[in-house]
């Protein structure tokens, strides 16, 4: 697995103690007291990192690439998940999985960013950034689920939707301009969970919801650092401080009032046990699932306009000052 | 004529948000002046041509020689389209808050304070009834020379706010767009504007009343991916730039060129995005037309 550079003191010490293991087999000799002591002073500091992370360090968690994807998390969580392809229109996008599925009794359309590990997948999955297609296809998940009558959960995890010339000529802007349109008029519960990496519009393409999650180390943002150091401080540098600033991380976003709140992952990073983290989402998404059965279409409609209908912060005077 | 721009300065020619920012200390001025006493002739962007302020002023900013849209302002817009003082503005002191404390080379509440001392606008966009040829209409102009147009807040609530006034008056809903995209110095807030005014356009739909969006130079990101491409009638002014990403960011993905006349109006037309691209000297009696065709509230 990749280790992160602020991981590093954390891997020595745990390399220590696979060190001692074995020398202790090979030589037949009791260490176990050193081990224990070592393996106490790791968890202490793997408590001390991680409680102590700087957004630019949460950001390369989110991007790990261990991280659990949508598919993998899918499989976790679902009690049975049928992937369903294609926008009928162009072609299939691979950057964006769906289909119905089932948890504990609920019928569910599910749908997702999905990045991709080996280089080989994130080639295929165009490293989770969506063509229109891929939104024409969310949609067309989404209007079925309407129509059936399934909530619908979405798993957000991608840079951005793609800046490429296909995606320009092919309405890039349209595609996303009408799922948040659409999304609005939606009569079925929209749960969506930010698993790794929210990244703009391409991330609010599947993610205009009656409830939204972030996990403990996911980041959700109106631009990429790296894209917002490079234009407003002209210095690609400047990342660092500019995810300090834009407040990307889960606990900022909950502050904003963006996500209602923060769904902690297995110490260490979610990518350190996938089905501990499956679970922590299953709990979550069934609670909210049971309180939306007893709630009218009409409402859960409204409640969706009003919370989106409430973002933003200014300020209002009568007269000119 | 107009697509072929590989002559026009950077500043006019292909300005996204990104050029913007690159831009902005240098001089930006909606239309060059020459150092000729009285500003009375300007030199058209596109083809070089020295032209008559007043002429050209007649001829809504647009050069006689090339067709070329100068980008105009906000009251510019309301003087050429819309019956005579027939304007109302409202909502007109809503204004920004540095409610992150955002700070790169310059503090965002200073930014605010410079832009709205140079537009003597409250922020990018104003709202608010006319009337065209005799019928009411509900508005929303973009100002492109307030920080790039961008999209904070302020201008989500704004245009959030004339959509419901069309929705609630069942009068015809027209916005002109001229923005670099989401407003980074409003975090995640500028994001979700895309979701609040996309939403609030659902609920204008499902009320029947006809919006006409009148997509100028430059409409990019944010904006243009939600209610800029929304309309029931998406028009393009002549040459603009309409991109969900700018030109820059897609060479530098792809690594190539992009075709002369790439995310213009025209090639947009021509990719089935927008219904029509109108010269802005027509503009006034086609969107007459077609609020009288497609309204079906008209008494
Ligand atoms: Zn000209």
């Amino acid at each position: 697995m990749q280790t992160l550079d602020f991981e590093k003191p954390l891997s020595e010490l745990y390399n220590k103690i696979d060190e001692l293991k074995r020398l202790s087999e090979e030589g037949n000799v009791d260490l176990s007291n050193e081990i224990e002591k070592i393996e106490e002073r790791a968890e202490k500091l793997k408590k001390e990192v991680f409680s102590n992370l700087t957004p630019r360090q949460v950001l390369q968690i989110a991007r790990h690439p261990n991280r659990p994807d949508s598919l993998g998390l899918a499989g976790l969580i679902f009690d049975e998940f049928l992937e369903i392809h294609g926008d009928r229109t162009f072609r299939d996008d691979p950057s964006i999985v769906g289909g119905p599925a089932k948890l504990g009794g609920f019928r569910v359309m599910f749908i997702g960013h999905q990045k991709g590990h080996d280089t080989k997948e994130k080639i295929y999955r165009n490293f989770g950034m969506p063509h229109p297609e891929g939104y024409r296809k969310a949609l067309r998940l989404m209007e079925m689920a309407d129509r059936f009558q399934m909530p619908i959960v979405t798993f957000v995890d991608t840079p951005g939707a793609f800046p490429g010339k296909e995606a320009e000529e092919r309405g890039q802007a349209e595609a996303i301009a009408r799922n948040l349109r659409e999304m609005a008029g939606l009569k079925v519960p929209v749960i969506t969970v930010v698993i790794g990496e929210g990244g703009s519009g391409g991330a609010l393409g599947i993610a205009v919801s009656n409830k939204i999650y972030m996990m403990e180390y996911a980041v959700y943002s109106v631009i990429s650092p790296e894209g917002c150091a490079s234009i407003l401080f002209r210095d690609s540098n400047k990342a660092d401080y500019a995810a300090e600033k834009l407040k990307i991380t889960a606990k900022d976003i909950v502050g904003l009032g963006v996500a209602d709140a923060v769904l902690p992952e297995p110490l260490g990073g979610a990518h350190n046990n996938w089905p501990e983290t499956a679970t922590t989402i299953r709990t979550r998404i069934e609670k909210d699932l049971k309180a939306y059965k007893k709630k009218a279409p009409n409402t859960i409609m409204e409640e969706r306009y009003a919370k989106f209908r409430a973002f933003g912060q200014f300020e209002e005077r009568k007269e000119k000052a | 004529m107009i697509g072929q721009r590989e002559n026009s300065p950077p500043l006019e020619g292909s300005m996204s948000i990104i050029d913007w920012f690159n831009n902005r200390e240098k001089k930006t001025h909606e239309s060059s002046k020459l150092d000729i006493p009285g500003d009375l002739w300007v030199k058209c962007y596109h083809c070089s041509e020295i032209l008559y302020l007043k002429e050209l002023e007649q001829n809504h900013k647009v050069c006689e020689e090339c067709g070329y849209h100068f980008r105009i302002t906000p009251e510019e817009r309301i003087h050429f389209l819309f019956d005579k003082k027939s304007f109302k503005e409202t909502d007109r002191y809503v204004s920004s808050v540095d409610f992150l404390d955002f700070e790169d080379t310059e503090h965002y509440a200073d930014r605010i304070k410079k832009a709205k001392s140079k537009t003597k606008h409250e922020d990018a966009i104003i709202i608010g009834k006319a009337k065209l040829n005799d019928k009411d209409v509900a508005v929303g102009i973009m100002d492109f020379s307030f920080m790039g147009g961008s999209m904070g807040s302020v201008v989500g609530e704004k245009i959030t706010r004339i959509i419901e006034v069309a929705a609630k008056d069942k009068i015809p809903l027209i916005i002109f767009t001229a923005s670099g995209g989401a407003r980074m110095q409003e975090g995640i807030l500028s994001l979700m504007q895309m979701a609040k005014t996309s939403a609030a356009l659902k609920k204008l739909s499902l009320v029947n009343v006809p919006y006409i969006s009148v997509i100028c130079d430059p409409t990019c990101g944010g904006t243009s991916a939600s209610f800029a491409m929304l309309g029931d009638i998406n028009i393009g002014e002549p040459g603009a730039l309409i991109s969900f990403a700018g030109p820059r960011v897609i060479e530098q993905t792809i690594r190539q060129k992009l075709p002369k006349g790439f995310q213009r109006s025209e090639f947009l037309l021509e990719k089935g995005m927008l219904d029509m691209v109108v010269p802005r000297k027509k503009l006034s009696d086609t969107l007459s037309s077609l609020v009288s065709l497609l309204d079906p509230h008209t008494k």
